[in-house]
């Protein structure tokens, strides 16, 4: 079959307990190339800690996380440190809330960008330079602040650098922890819009948490809703979105306006 | 075309919206809903207002969950049951096979119109040139001004916003097509346009499920109404909640 | 009334062994930043304290000691130094490069060769080359581990977009026998490849941030740079103003309070050598 009907990473039985207190329970599902799936829920329903321990960025208390390279399906906890950094920044990307944390704040535009692509070998100043251009490009940030820093930058443009940051190495899967959240209404709109176009053009997957279901709605294919630390309900987005099931997914739905 | 099996088997189908914010009441809103779309066909779901014609377009988009029954959508020699359908199979054959025009148009921010129409035919299949070749020649059909194709259609009137839901709808090539009232908000000139269309589709053997509330939309390209109400009792309830 | 003695070399025994194991430990993993317990010296942090005492563990009273600083015998830190060895372990001091089996440096490397069997002992204010990147210790140390060095480009990048080429003139990083990533001490890179496949041992001391690194005789070091933008040393336009050496480092000296100035040789001896010398050499 061709590689769309095959997943592209597995989550099973993923758990995690904080001491006694469990944060996420159980969680179960894969995802194809690309695939957008959105995890909604409140705030401390688990999903960021769902979001990090898909990503490895926190280890599992149960559960696996396997994820397909090379044609073979592998469980992520086999990997070594650097197996596991090679991943997170080639054919992983993650785009944090906080633009802060996912920059090099005091560093310019293009060295954001060329980061991954320096960090994976490439060694010629001017080649690094036009990927970095092309990439502010499509990101639509004007090639003319290439050389600033993105302290310069307003909320919106930090975070579409962190986007070409992130898709500069063409990753296959990109994981957003609330990538809109913290911006004004338009700039959201605008970077929504860039998020869902870049995720069509490209063919990436994406595991996207949000608060939001418009954003779930815009962009997702697919709806994981979680609820203290379970996946309470999961289906098509729009089933999801206008035929919710459970009482907690109707509450979710009924309290924002129109989604 | 009309030998081979129907394009829609819908069987037993029933549904109903438990209502967990409202003491969890249960609306029972189909039962027992049974028919069959063939090829070429143009079958409107009738009944009044409230009767869940508009629920049983969505379950054939996939759009609602069944309760019960079997929603069997034809893809060439394979049928698909879509009750039971993995949400990416869904969304598969969304891109080829059934396509939906809903009563509105969900506008995507900064896209324009011309794009979102060259997306549905892109999806299922077309090149890019050939997408907006397609997007372009139905707007114009539909009267659309020209100068509002690069404009996302955020901003346009009803009945704008509208024409280019139906141009999206019908710029795939979907051997399914799902329309919800398409007429709804427009004029005589569009209706006849949507007629012409509708009637292309049918000749290129498209199997065609819909709510048609215009008369004359209905005599012209109906072939068969499918009366919602003489499935099961349960609706009466649904239509006192409505 | 008797004098205050101190033992060989101030540090007590104990202390120089356990400099030593680091130090054998830093040749045997040349570029690697070995930890040691670096000890409380008679002189504040900033003023070579880490050389100090890695030529403390390896000085021997018969063995000759050099001490320069930016290149020059004769500033206060080399003074100070060479005075405080020939007082606590009264070994022989010398300003000839050649001659010397020791020679700390702050900042410069001698223009004259080193040969096999002389040791250069490096003062160095901050080790980690990553620090600028990578503000945790715990993190660059994995960074070293794993060879997980492609941000260290990220700094030479910023020079080529700012500068329009590698701006970074001293500290310019190197990487050692192939595998660590070193701060050569922030000597100008002018003198990087004279670190290259040199037959002298190289000990690098940080007393501060306590690391010792080493360079084994004969270890390729390599400056970081890009394919279209190659590392390359400063050049001068001219030559020394007092001994008309070409190729060597020159210092900008201020000879008035007009703005008159001159280059000279930051190497002094290398300068008062040729100086000394029968001017044949001049035309060659």
């Amino acid at each position: 079959m061709t590689p769309r009907n095959t997943p592209l990473l597995v989550a099973q039985g993923v758990t995690k307990y904080y001491g006694e207190r469990l944060a996420c329970r159980d969680v179960s599902f894969a995802i194809h190339p690309g695939e957008v799936i959105a995890v909604v829920g409140e705030s401390g329903s688990g999903k960021t800690t769902l979001l990090a321990l898909l990503s490895q960025r926190l280890k599992l208390s149960a559960g696996s996380v396997s994820y397909r390279q090379n044609g073979d399906l592998r469980d992520l906890d086999g990997l070594t440190e650097a197996e596991r950094r090679r991943l997170q920044r080639t054919d992983w990307g993650f785009v944090h809330q906080d633009p802060r944390e996912g920059l090099r704040m005091n560093v310019s535009a293009g060295a954001n960008v060329g980061e991954r692509l320096m960090a994976t070998g490439w060694r010629h100043y001017g080649r690094i330079r036009n990927a970095a251009r092309e990439w502010l490009t499509r990101v639509e940030i004007d090639e003319t602040r290439i050389d600033d820093a993105p302290l310069s930058f307003s909320g919106g443009m930090r975070q579409r650098l962190q986007m070409a940051k992130n898709l500069v190495t063409h990753p296959r899967l990109v994981f957003m922890d609330e990538p809109t959240g913290g911006l004004d209404v338009s700039v959201q709109a605008r970077l929504l819009d860039l998020i869902r176009a870049l995720v069509a053009d490209l063919g990436l997957a994406a595991i996207i948490v949000t608060h939001d279901l418009a954003v779930a709605r815009l962009l997702s294919h697919r709806i994981l809703v979680m609820k203290n630390g379970e996946v309470i309900e999961a289906g098509l987005t729009d089933r999801v979105l206008d035929d919710p099931r459970e009482a907690y997914t109707q509450l979710l739905v009924s309290s924002v306006l129109a989604a | 075309m009309t030998h081979e099996a129907p394009l829609i088997e819908v069987e037993g189908l029933a549904k109903s919206f438990t209502l967990h914010l409202q003491g969890g009441i249960v609306l029972p809103v189909l039962k027992g809903v049974t028919f069959t779309v063939r090829a070429g066909e143009c079958v409107a779901l009738g009944g009044p207002s409230g009767i869940g014609k508009s629920s049983i377009l969505k379950a054939v988009f996939g759009n609602y969950r069944a309760d019960q029954g079997r929603i069997l959508l034809r893809d060439g020699d394979s049928k698909i049951d879509l009750a039971e359908a993995e949400p990416r199979t869904v969304i598969e054959l969304r891109r080829r096979l059934v396509g939906y025009v809903s009563q509105f148009l969900r506008v995507i921010p900064r896209v324009a119109a011309r794009d979102i129409v060259a997306a549905a035919a892109r999806e299922s299949g077309a090149t890019y040139n050939e997408a907006l070749g397609t997007a372009e020649a139905l707007l114009k059909r539909l009267n659309l001004p020209e100068r509002l194709w690069s404009l996302p259609p955020s901003t346009f009137s009803g009945g704008e916003q509208q024409r280019v839901n139906i141009a999206r709808g019908f710029a795939g090539r979907h051997a399914i097509l799902l329309l919800d009232e398409p007429t709804a908000s427009l004029d005589a000139e569009n209706r006849a346009c949507v007629v012409k269309l509708i009637e292309e589709r049918k000749r290129a053997g498209t199997a065609i499920l819909g709510i048609f509330h215009d008369t004359t939309l209905r005599e012209v390209v109906v072939d068969r109404v499918v009366d919602v109400g003489e499935f099961g009792a349960s609706h009466k309830l649904a239509e006192e909640a409505a | 009334m008797s004098a205050p003695s101190y033992n060989f070399a101030y540090l007590d025994e104990q202390t120089k062994r356990m400099i030593r194991r680091a130090i054998l430990k830093a040749i045997a993993v040349p570029g690697y930043q070995v930890p040691f317990a670096s000890r409380e010296m008679p002189m504040p942090y900033g003023w070579g304290t880490g050389g100090v005492q890695i030529t403390a563990s390896i000085i021997g009273p018969k063995d000759v000691l050099k001490v320069i600083d930016q290149g020059s015998d004769d500033t206060t830190n080399a003074v100070s130094i060479r005075a405080f060895f020939a007082k606590v372990a009264s070994v022989a001091v010398t300003t000839r490069t050649r001659e010397a089996d020791i020679i700390q440096t702050r900042h410069r490397i001698p223009e004259t060769p080193l040969a096999e069997g002389q040791i250069i002992v490096f003062q160095v204010p901050i080790p980690e080359p990553l620090r600028f990147l990578e503000p945790r210790e715990t993190e660059t140390r994995l960074m070293h581990a794993l060879e997980d060095y492609g941000p260290m480009h990220i700094k030479l990048y910023e020079d080529i977009a700012r500068h329009g080429h590698i701006a970074t003139t001293y500290a310019y990083p190197v990487r050692v026998a192939g595998r660590y990533l070193m701060d050569p001490s922030p000597t100008p890179k002018f003198d990087n490849p004279k670190m290259h496949i040199s037959p002298a041992l190289q000990l690098f001391g940080a007393g501060r941030e306590k690391r010792i690194y080493a360079i084994p005789p004969n270890t390729e070091v390599v400056s970081l740079d890009f394919e279209d933008h190659p590392f390359e040393v400063q050049r001068f336009d001219r030559t020394c103003a007092l001994c008309g050496a070409a190729g060597v480092y020159l210092d900008e000296v201020l000879t008035d309070d007009k703005g008159a100035r001159m280059f000279v040789c930051s190497d002094t001896d290398h300068c008062e050598c040729r100086q000394a010398a029968p001017r044949l050499a001049e035309g060659a």
